[in-house]
């Protein structure tokens, strides 16, 4: 893990005199998994908004690949690499499932990808997801399941080197998190780093190599999932004094 | 294939168009046949915006009468010809389109749609009073002697709108599908979800609103020869706007042969009903079908035919 | 002096207007400032209104101004309806964007051609004792057809603000702007909470449109010229703040009144909108938006 992919130092986020993030530094090795946690409204959507560019952070700089993107608009950011899935899907709806990773593949991985191999490589995208037979099918009308899969689809298919997955498991039963779970493995065995934002500790401790509690705005903790579960202070951000 | 069949089709038509001031001496069909066809451009133009994008333009009349009156300053001051007219209104509009995009496609997107409201009445009072035009009182406008081999001056305009109504039809379905496309129908689907895949989403409405303005100018550039005689309150005339919502919205908005077909069969329903009962009777009637269509069949004819189709496919 | 003295008349005059246009934007402070929904057929119910007070004034002699009150509990009703369909056809289904802007659309439009096809584009205008009469204090002059919709209009915003912020469902329909989760804490269901604002809001239309023709003589399409000033009031006030509206309203009254008066009456209708597309462009959390 020498390579770093994203750096973040001293990133602070306002809202009014709301302070939902103070100072907080973080970064993601090339090919890396990190676990994001922390309890509600501990400022981990504010921080991936941050580095997906829908919000601008007040202080602090983000570099993704030696280049500051600190006030880069997000389409530029998912241009570099930077892909990012919804905690609440957010399919095109007028289009198919296919059509959906069109506009990744034409856009966000433009420059990456040749005109005539685009459809082929929306099919790939669907054969690893598990989507193949819901190619032609209307995205509106999909499943739950289908519908997080669809989102890592649509990410993955902007050919990005790294991924921010938005509690992609949230409300799915627990066959389903593994599917999600295995999904990321082979997402991040192609070399894409992954940032995993997750209520469900065995989701997160599975996957992650390192782990970053956030906690009203501050970082509390990193360290290995094993160092996480033991460190005193993340109890009792969890669970009160 | 299917390439060549749209242009075999648009060639086809303008050939046809030919024929007709050929064989066709009864002025009136010229009349009839160029109003239908400014709708259709109207429709077209809004349906870019509005079907594509997802972005309600309400000022349509504006860029209309915007077009007619650039038509009139510059025939006035310059004596340009219609062609050159043409192209001035459609910079003109277009640079409005793209002035009101700028202003307020930063924000949600009823903001957009109140501000062109808002725009119809200002520009509608500067030209009210603006005196060299005509002001409040209108303008008389000399349709030129000459018109090149057609039989009548009315001949001509038509054929020139028939010319750019074709090429609105194809710049609309080179839009629909291409890249900028389905970058436009991202948008309209979800816009966060859409910049997330990197689609540069502000410069794409920017895009969609120059054409859609620019268009309307184009529309409305020929209106002062072809009616003579302008003034505000007609340029303005709220139905010019309630026609470009409603053809696109009865037709369907998310395919380019939607505002066509809407323009098609609404512009000659009111032909008809124009001539054989009232004029008021047929602008009450565009009204409920709007409302009709919207609230029963969003996705318009074009929607409904897919949808009976797919069921007969099954 | 003179100026002096039209300055005063002018400034008095567009506060006394802009008192009217707090009645007329009241009810889309409501429905577009709180519930989010853009219903610019409201003017145009608004000219519903003020064509009841023309009729039953100029049948039966009624005070317009309690045909306006009269009429409230019918527009609540209908209000009630159109809300109803828009929820069922636009809001459920996510087409509230497109579809739901282009539906109001379409009800303004019909209902300025229904009257049009009925009474036709002659001006109508309402008779009562009061609306020749000027009450002059020194050198300026409070004309009654403009202090009576002042004062009803006021008596209006203080009505429909001590309503929202006293009773229970005053303070869901607030709610419902703001926070979801609270309202379903508080028991109440979003819809029939805001089929409830938005009949409200169609209820204050009835007294604005007799207001409207009590202050001069009204055709199907003089609507349209109110949708620009009562969006801009809305927007300007801050979305959905009665006090910001109030405030904003006579500041718009002010300055189309010194328009009017300096520079002629053909220029006032572009105040109103090229204030609210300044407002857009550069302020669009409005005048006292953070």
């Amino acid at each position: 893990m020498s390579e770093v992919v994203l750096q973040v130092n001293n990133l602070s986020k306002r809202f009014g005199g709301f302070t939902a993030l103070r100072n907080v530094e973080l970064h993601v090795g090339a090919g890396e998994r990190l676990g994001l946690i922390g309890p509600n409204g501990s400022g981990k959507t504010t921080m991936i908004n941050c580095i997906s560019g829908a919000l601008f952070n007040d202080e602090g700089t983000i570099t993704f690949e030696g280049r500051d993107i600190t006030r880069m608009p997000p389409h530029q950011r998912a241009n570099l690499g930077i892909a990012r899935s919804f905690q609440i899907p957010k399919p095109f709806r007028s289009m198919t499932v296919l059509e959906n990773l069109r506009v990744p593949l034409e856009y966000a991985a433009h420059a990456r990808t040749s005109r005539r191999r685009i459809m082929d490589e929306a099919m790939e995208v669907l054969e690893l997801i598990g989507l193949k037979d819901r190619a032609n099918q209307n995205s509106a009308g999909l499943t739950q399941v289908d519908m997080r899969k669809l989102e890592l689809a649509r990410a993955l298919a902007a050919k990005p080197r790294l991924l921010v997955s938005d509690e992609a498991m949230a409300g799915l039963s627990s066959s389903e998190v593994d599917e999600i779970l295995e999904i990321l493995f082979a997402l991040n065995k192609r070399g894409v780093a992954v940032i995993m934002i997750e209520h469900i500790m065995r989701a997160v401790m599975r996957f992650s190599e390192r782990v970053l509690v956030l906690d009203a705005g501050e970082k509390i903790a990193e360290g290995t999932p094993k160092e996480i579960v033991h460190n005193p202070d993340v109890e009792r951000a969890y669970l009160g004094e | 294939m299917k390439i060549s069949a749209f242009w075999v089709v648009v060639v086809a038509i303008f050939v046809g168009g030919l024929v007709l001031t050929e064989v066709v001496d009864n002025e009136y069909y010229f009349t009839a046949l160029y109003v239908i066809l400014q709708a259709t451009i109207m429709a077209i133009a809004w349906n870019i915006l509005g079907g594509f994008t997802g972005y309600v333009n309400f000022g349509s009349a504006a860029f209309f009468a915007v077009g007619a009156y650039t038509s009139i300053a510059l025939n006035k001051s310059l004596g340009l010809p219609l062609p050159l007219l043409i192209a001035a209104a459609a910079i003109v509009c277009g640079l409005i389109g793209l002035g009101v995009g700028y202003l307020t496609l930063r924000l949600k997107g009823v903001y957009f749609a109140i501000a062109t409201l808002a725009m119809a009445i200002v520009f509608e009072t500067l030209i009210t009073n603006w005196a060299y035009v005509g002001g409040a009182r209108g303008a008389y406008i000399l349709t030129p002697e000459t018109f090149l081999w057609f039989k009548s001056y009315i001949q001509m305009v038509f054929i020139v709108m028939l010319m750019l109504a074709l090429t609105a039809v194809a710049i609309s379905r080179m839009l629909n599908s291409s890249r900028i496309g389905r970058g436009l129908a991202a948008i309209r689907d979800d816009e966060v979800a859409a910049e997330c895949a990197g689609v540069p989403t502000l410069r794409l409405k920017l895009i969609s609103t120059t054409v859609m303005g620019a268009l309307m100018g184009v529309a409305g550039a020929p209106y002062p020869f072809f009616v003579t005689f302008v003034d505000p309150v007609s340029a303005f005339n709220l139905f010019i706007a309630v026609n470009a919502i409603a053809m696109p919205m009865i037709g369907g908005t998310a395919h380019w042969l939607g505002p066509v077909i809407g323009a098609l069969l609404v512009g000659t329903t009111q032909e008809i009903i124009t001539v054989n009962v009232s004029s008021e009777l047929n602008i009450l009637l565009v009204g409920i079908m709007l409302v009709l269509f919207i609230t029963l069949a969003p996705q318009g004819i074009v929607g409904l035919w897919l949808k009976y189709w797919r069921r007969r496919k099954k | 002096m003179l100026t002096a003295d039209l300055l005063a008349n002018a400034v008095v005059a567009g506060i006394l207007l802009g008192g009217f246009y707090a009645a007329v934007a009241i009810g889309l402070a409501i429905i577009f400032g709180q519930l989010d929904i853009v219903n610019i057929a409201h003017p145009a119910f608004i000219i519903v209104g003020a064509y009841t007070a023309y009729i039953l004034n100029s049948r039966f002699g009624f005070d317009p101004v309690l045909v306006g009150v009269l009429a409230a509990p019918i527009f609540f009703i209908v209000g009630a309806g159109i809300y109803r369909i828009y929820y069922a056809a636009f809001e459920r289904t996510g087409q509230e964007s497109l579809s739901g802007l282009a539906f109001f659309f379409g009800v303004m439009f019909i209902i300025e051609v229904v009257l049009i096809l009925v009474y036709g584009v002659d001006y109508r205008l309402v008779a009562a004792r009061y609306i020749g009469s000027t009450w002059s204090l020194g050198f300026v002059d409070l004309p009654f057809r403009l202090l009576v919709p002042f004062v009803t209009a006021v008596a209006l915003t203080a009505g429909v603000y001590a309503y929202l912020s006293r009773t229970f469902m005053g303070r869901a329909i607030q709610a419902v702007a703001q926070d979801r989760l609270a309202l379903q804490l508080m028991g109440a269901n979003p819809v029939s909470v805001k089929q409830w604002a938005f009949a409200l809001g169609m209820a204050t239309a009835a007294i604005a449109g007799s207001l409207l023709i009590i202050i001069g003589p009204v055709e199907p399409s003089v609507g349209r010229l109110y949708i620009g000033r009562a969006f801009a009031i809305v927007v300007l006030g801050g979305m959905g703040s009665i006090p910001g509206m109030f405030i904003a309203a006579l500041i718009l009254g002010v300055v189309e009144s010194l328009v009017t008066t300096f520079w002629g009456p053909s220029w006032a209708p572009a105040v109103a909108f090229g204030l609210l597309l300044l407002t857009l462009a550069f302020r669009p959390s409005g005048l006292f938006g953070r």
